[in-house]
């Protein structure tokens, strides 16, 4: 008989699958479980965007778009940016709408690596980035980010990675799983260092919305950036759209052609549905974006403070939905903590060194749950390091 | 809105700690706002939220739409006043529109709403009609959705 897995490109097979998946087919056979895992909102999409997309149906509209999407939602996407960074796209020839941000994250790092071209990624960050670049026999190059530093990119540890064949930085900001950001001062250092180099940044602000103190700034914004600069942003993380799959990306038009050759063979289009409903949510939902975004302060504010008191160190984070605690304290690595935690008091948490080695010594906790949920799980969690101790 | 008055609105019982920390205040200067509130009497009362349909109990609620002649130097406060005084009626809004008056008016039985109106509501000088709406039942109060509690379906899927 034919082994088929022999005939698995090495490349594939070589791939890790995600470290978080064998602990949570465990969390999710366990009853009672408390989960602070999950990476998506918690509130429904507004019923407004939903009402939208079932008149759409109502009205028969389930034909492929055009490829770049439906050209009112481009246009939606423009007036986006244009208000909320102050970024200018033309809606025919920079912007392309994807499904979800994921796949914008694909198509740019696919348009840009030859093999052999090194992709710089800061860690902890996001798990698709190093095996996408692999894919495209690339070789992504970790920089880890530290929590002196706030969990930032430096410009110093930026200029001491770049060699000549780095093409393209990953910049993701607000982080997930740090809550890290950016502000305009740090990003401006970071300009400084790529103005002198010939590398693309790949800038993924898909929690863009979710940043608290202050608004988000894109380094697309900062002198000389935007002719660099490849956008990816979604509606998943903050219109609550998790389950449409729809993101988009914007950069300059070489560059936007580039990519949509390789959207249009892989995927056609985005689904036509979420893409109607995509232009209520841009054009008339900001007030969910708002309460949505101060829901999720109280929780933040709250979940820091509570972790803090447990004696695990906390940095605050300014951004998307997660709390990165160090747990070095406990004496325990990120994968026994998190196991012990699940076992011992049924709390799932991930492992920190998920998102990269770098993460070693901390752990990811959504705080995408309700005030009460929060505070059992602190609670548990507080039982769990009193075990800690006594044992 | 204030952003304790924000937080109360979504829970009353919020501990006053926890406020604290959400809020990043001082707990004694959210204390001391909230009684400002009460005594200023922006803040009127804290009542539990109860769904009635799941509490074994007899309870009716009717609207009732009120027509009246609006009194001279007083216009509508007087008879709106009155109306208040009664247990039974648990709100009263001056509407525009094809009405004056707006109640909301809770009896143990549909006999005792029917009486109310007839013996204490119409007979007042200056109603000049009545139209009585009988609640049949509550698919959202306050915000809430009622029924059954809402499944957290989202799986540990996404990283």
């Amino acid at each position: 008989m034919m082994d088929m897995e022999k005939l698995i490109a090495r490349r594939t097979a070589g791939l890790k699958p995600s470290g978080i998946r064998r602990f949570f087919d465990i969390a999710n056979e366990m009853e009672n479980v408390i989960s602070l895992g999950v990476g998506e909102p918690d509130f429904k999409t507004p019923y407004a965007v939903r009402r939208a997309a079932m008149d759409n149906l109502q009205r028969g509209k389930t034909a492929y778009s055009a490829n770049a999407g439906l050209m009112p939602l481009r246009k939606s996407i423009a007036a986006y940016m244009s208000r909320s960074f102050s970024l200018d796209y033309d809606p025919k020839s920079e912007i392309i709408v994807t499904v979800g941000g994921s796949e914008g994250i694909d198509l740019c790092i696919r348009a840009f690596v030859d093999p052999g071209d090194e992709v710089l990624v800061p860690e902890p960050s996001f798990v698709a980035y190093a095996p996408i670049v692999t894919l495209a026999c690339g070789v992504p190059v970790p920089i880890p980010t530290l929590q002196e530093d706030d969990f930032r990119l430096t410009a110093a540890q930026l200029e001491a990675a770049i060699t000549p064949k780095t093409k393209v930085l990953v910049l993701p900001f607000p982080n997930n799983p740090t809550g890290a950001v950016m502000r305009r001062e740090h990003l401006e250092e970071i300009a400084e260092v790529l103005r002198r180099h010939d590398i693309v940044v790949l800038s993924d602000e898909i929690y863009a919305e979710l940043t608290y103190n202050g608004r988000h700034v894109s380094i697309a914004e900062i002198d000389g950036m935007k002719e660099r600069t490849i956008i990816v942003n979604g509606f998943s993380k903050s219109f609550a759209m998790t389950g449409w799959r729809l993101g988009f990306l914007t950069g300059p038009a070489p560059a936007i052609k580039q990519m949509l050759k390789i959207h249009q063979y892989a995927l056609m289009c985005a689904p036509t549905t979420s893409q109607y409903a995509a232009i209520e949510a841009l054009d008339h939902c900001e007030e969910n974006i708002a309460q949505m975004r101060a829901e999720y302060n109280l929780r933040r504010r709250f979940v820091v403070d509570a972790f803090n008191r447990l004696g695990l160190s906390t940095f605050e984070p300014e951004g998307a939905f997660y709390i990165f605690p160090c747990i070095k304290s406990t004496g325990l690595s990120s994968e026994e903590f998190c196991e012990k935690l699940l076992y011992s008091q049924r709390v799932a948490v991930v492992p920190g060194n998920a998102f990269g080695d770098s993460g070693e010594g901390f752990v990811r906790v959504s705080y995408s749950y309700s005030v009460n949920h929060l505070t059992e799980a602190v609670r548990r969690i507080g039982c769990f390091l009193e075990e800690l101790k006594q044992s | 809105m204030d952003q304790i008055l924000q937080v109360l609105s979504g829970n009353a019982r919020m501990d006053l700690d926890k406020m604290a920390v959400m809020l990043d205040m001082p707990a004694e200067e959210i204390q001391k706002k909230i009684q400002e509130y009460e005594q200023a009497g922006v803040i009127r009362g804290y009542k539990p939220l109860l769904d009635y349909d799941k509490i074994d109990t007899e309870l009716v609620e009717a609207i009732i739409e009120v027509r009246v002649s609006p009194q001279r130097d007083f216009g509508f406060e007087e008879i709106a006043r009155i109306i208040s005084e009664y247990n039974e009626v648990s709100s009263v809004y001056l509407m525009s529109g094809g009405y004056d008056l707006h109640l909301r008016v809770v009896g143990k039985t549909f006999k005792d709403i029917a009486l109310f109106v007839a013996q204490r509501l119409a007979v007042l000088d200056g109603v000049l009609s009545t139209a009585t709406h009988f609640v049949l039942s509550r698919y959202k109060d306050w915000g809430i959705i009622l029924g059954e509690n809402g499944i957290d379906e989202r799986r540990n899927i996404s990283i």
